[in-house]
Formats: C-alpha cells, structure tokens, sequence
C-alpha cells in the first residue's frame, strides 16, 4: 500500500492513516464550528462573533472553549449508568470517524478504497444512533431519555430518505466504490457534451436537495433539532454531560457534519476531480478541491440551519414519511427508466 | 399551497443572505467610540444655580442615593423699600452612583429644572467610594448635556435648560 507513491510499510502507514483520520474529526469542526457557527451565523444574524481571543477576528475563540472543556470535572450522575454513560461518546465520535475511512481526496488520497463505499458510509454514519441511545439512557435523566427516543425516530426516519437519494447516484455512475462515483462523474458527459464532466448535481439536483435535507435531520441540526430542543429538554441526551466527553459531542457534531458534506461533495459535486487537472496534479490540488467543495455544501445546510426555526416532532415526521421518501422513490424511478433509455 | 410555502421559505434564505452582507449593527465598543441617543441615561448633571434645595428629588429618590446639605441666606430686595428675600444655598449635593439605579425620578421631579440627564457613561471608577460624585463633579456633567432635539408639531413648549 502506498501514499502519494511513498512505498512504506504497513504498520507505518495505519499509523499515519489513523493519525489522519483522528486529524480530521477536530480539524474539521473547528473549521465549521468558527467558519460556519460562530462567523456567518453571527453576521446572519447582524452580529459580528467572537472578535477578540486569538488577535484576528477571534480565530483562537473555539479552541480556547476546547481548553476550558478538558479542565472542567468529568461529572456522573448517582444514578447514572457509569460505563455505558462514559463509553457513549466515543461510540457517537466512531461512527463520524469511520466515514472518513470511504471519502476520496484524490485519485490516490483515500484511506480505504472499498468497492461498497458509499453502502459502508451510510451504515457508519446510522452507527451514532447507537452512541445517542446509551448516552439518553444511562444518564439516568428523563430529559435525555426523551431526547434519544426523539433522536432515535428521527435518525431511523431520515436515514430512509438519504440513502434512497444516493440510489440515484449510484444508479447513474452504476458503481458503489467512492472513487468511482468520482471518477464516473470527471469522466462523463451530460448528453454529449464533457466539457466539466458530469457532476450529479446537475441531474440530480432532486437527489441532491434530498440529501442535504436528510443530512441535516441526521445532524439533528435546526430546524430538525428536536431531540436537542434545549426550551423544552434543556440540551436532551448530552445535559448530564460535562467537560471532555460534552467536548467529543460537541466535536462529534461538526465533524459529521463535515463528513455529510463531504459525502455530498463526492456523490454530487465531483469530490475531487476539478476539469482539466488530471494524474499527479489531481494528488496535489485534490484535498484542496475536496475542502472548497465541502465549504460550499456545508455553506447550504448551515444557511437553513440558521434561517428556519424547529420543527415540531408530527411535522418532522410527517416530512420524512409524506414527502422526502416518495419524492425520494420517484427520483429512483425517473433516474432508472432514464438510464435504461440513454 | 405547497409552492406558496416554499416561496416562503425561500424569501426567510434571502433574508438571512442579505443580512450576511449588510455591515453588522455591533458596535466595537473599547475600539470604537458608542454613540448613544441624545435621550440616553448615562449621568445626571446638576444646574447648581437653579437650585432652591427644595429637596423634592432627595425625598423622590427610591434608593435615597441622593445627599443634600444646604441653608437659607438673607438677600436684598428686589425693589427700594422691599423686604428681604430668602434664598436657599447648596452646601453639598452628592449622587451615589453606586446606589443609583437610573430611574429618573429626580430629574422628572425637580420643579427648578436644576438636574439634566445626559448620555455620558464613562465615568466607572476602581474604587467604590469615586462613584460619590459631589456638586462640582455634578456640576462638570451639565457640559455634557446635550441641547434638546427639536419637539413633535403640536408639542406645547415647556420649561427650558
């Protein structure tokens, strides 16, 4: 195995795909947490955000709020169920860290190159569910028990939608692998034409908007944060939570939404295939073009999520169940008998 | 009815949009100078001539944060042959900013137009005790009163600085 053509051992290099990839999962929820959360929701909302720490435009603010997280006290409630309390976190930080394993960043840039890649991803990503059930139960809190029954409809219930909307991905590009949804997009044409290959996006716009969609329920993000309606269950699963593990939560948070957004850059955008950059350029500029890619998806999900205020639980499900999985169905339906007929 | 509501939810993203650009209404306080309504409470400045020590405003004030000293002198008469006038004279006028609570109390019921609001709020001190400001410093704040903005039409003109 090799990256970047530097023929190492294998040891070496689990190690530095694992140092990556736990990279990654903190690098890019700063990244969200300051670009998206504490910037443009703040000028959104004709604020300027923190200002201060750090000199510029308070850059250092989100890691300063990590510093203070690491020296609070891990505090368990009496009652709580220790283990499986202590252990949720990580499960929630698992799932994100996994789906990182599948995502290209160029022809030779990706960690695992498996045939079943985008299948894999949307298995990971539904492994949070798991993390936020422990972590609603063994806190021994009603509200977080609410809080994860809610989290639990709500993820079953749009995890139907997203992966119904990649069926018509997959069914275009006729390949599973990641990379190869890449490469079927910078290779193809749109009728004909191959000047920017063929990025999903445009004939599957319908698909698209029903991934961004469902991505932001699975983020239990505004306007689908019920389960973390904090007016009503006071922050849900993570209220008995406290320093570092409330930290990973939070981590745990954007860096899915990083890893949504850059399965939505993959599937529709083209993830790293840029027209006109092939072979060893493509190594080179491929993580760059991934990342300006994921900036504008996530740029989409955040601006609903700071624009729409919370849905109510029977309209949150209504959404998924009436709307989002026949809309969804139909999609499949056009994009198969299209396929047969071109 | 379905396209009305996504219309809707189209026009709420065009205003978060819109709102990105525009320049934000923080204010950059330390770095930038504020600048309050002329309206605004910030410090209450003291007219020592218009003073009568009536003592209305020290007996209004609902923390008692005000402290008036004053005695009454003889002054000649207006007209040959008149009789004496008493006028009473402030020997000590201090507000207690520490209890202070911003009410307005004071200023609304001061019949000689003596006390004058004004938008000043720069004057936090380090030491509980500089927040007693006596009439001299009081007295520096009626520079800081700003002329008063132009009536409503139909306004009845009443009272004057």
């Amino acid at each position: 195995m090799s990256i970047l053509a530097l023929d190492i051992g294998w040891g070496t290099t689990l190690a530095v795909k694992t140092l990556v990839v736990m990279l990654l999962i903190p690098l890019g929820a700063l990244i969200f947490g300051y670009v998206f959360l504490f910037k443009m929701m703040a000028h959104m909302q004709s604020r300027l955000g923190p200002m201060e720490s750090g000199g510029f435009h308070g850059w250092f603010q989100l890691v300063g709020d990590g510093i203070k997280f690491v020296q609070k006290e891990d505090i368990f409630p009496e009652k709580a169920d220790r283990h499986v309390m202590a252990l949720a976190p990580f499960i929630v930080m698992l799932s994100t860290f996994l789906v990182f394993l599948v995502v290209p960043a160029g022809p030779r840039i990706v960690v695992a190159p498996l045939d079943v890649g985008v299948f894999y991803a949307l298995a990971v990503s539904s492994l949070s569910v798991i993390g936020v059930v422990m972590a609603g139960w063994a806190s021994a809190n009603k509200y977080a028990l609410i809080s994860a029954l809610r989290a639990t409809g709500q993820l079953i219930a749009y995890e139907v939608p997203l992966v119904l909307a990649v069926v018509g991905v997959v069914i275009q590009s006729g390949t599973m692998s990641l990379q190869g949804i890449v490469l079927a997009q910078r290779d193809g044409a749109i009728f004909g034409w191959d000047g920017i290959g063929h990025p999903f996006v445009l004939t599957q716009i319908v698909g698209f908007t029903l991934f961004i969609v469902a991505a932001q329920a699975e983020l239990t993000q505004p306007p689908f944060d019920m389960p973390v309606a904090e007016s009503e269950i006071v922050g849900g699963y993570m209220v008995e939570y406290s320093g570092f593990r409330f930290l990973l939560f939070f981590l745990a948070e954007f860096g899915t939404a990083f890893a949504f957004a850059a399965l939505a850059a993959t599937l529709f955008l083209g993830g790293w295939a840029l027209p006109g950059v092939h072979g060893g350029a493509a190594d080179a500029f491929g993580p760059v073009v991934v990342l300006v890619k994921v900036m504008f998806v996530a740029f989409l999900m955040f601006w609903a999520r700071f624009t729409y205020p919370r849905m109510r639980e029977d309209q949150l499900q209504a959404l998924a169940w009436k709307w989002l999985i026949p809309i969804a169905l139909v999609n499949i339906l056009v994009t198969g008998a299209l396929k047969v007929v071109f | 009815m379905v396209m009305r509501e996504v219309k809707g939810m189209l026009s709420g993203l065009g205003v978060t949009l819109r709102t990105m650009f525009e320049p934000a209404v923080t204010v950059q306080y330390p770095h930038e100078s504020e600048d309050p309504p002329i309206r605004a409470r910030g410090v209450i400045a003291l007219k020592e001539e218009s003073c009568t020590v009536c003592m209305l405003c020290c007996r209004s004030c609902p923390d008692w944060c005000i402290y008036i000293e004053g005695h009454k002198e003889k002054r000649p008469p207006r007209r040959e042959g008149g009789r004496e006038r008493t006028a009473g004279i402030l020997d000590r006028f201090d507000i207690d900013y520490a209890l202070c609570m911003y009410c307005g109390i004071c200023v609304e019921v001061c019949p000689f137009d003596a006390l004058f609001w004004s938008p000043e709020f720069e004057y936090c001190a380090t030491d509980i005790r500089s927040l007693l400001h006596d009439k001299n410093k009081l007295g520096d704040w009626m520079t800081k009163v700003p002329e008063p903005g132009p009536l409503e039409s139909g306004a009845q003109v009443k009272g004057k600085k």
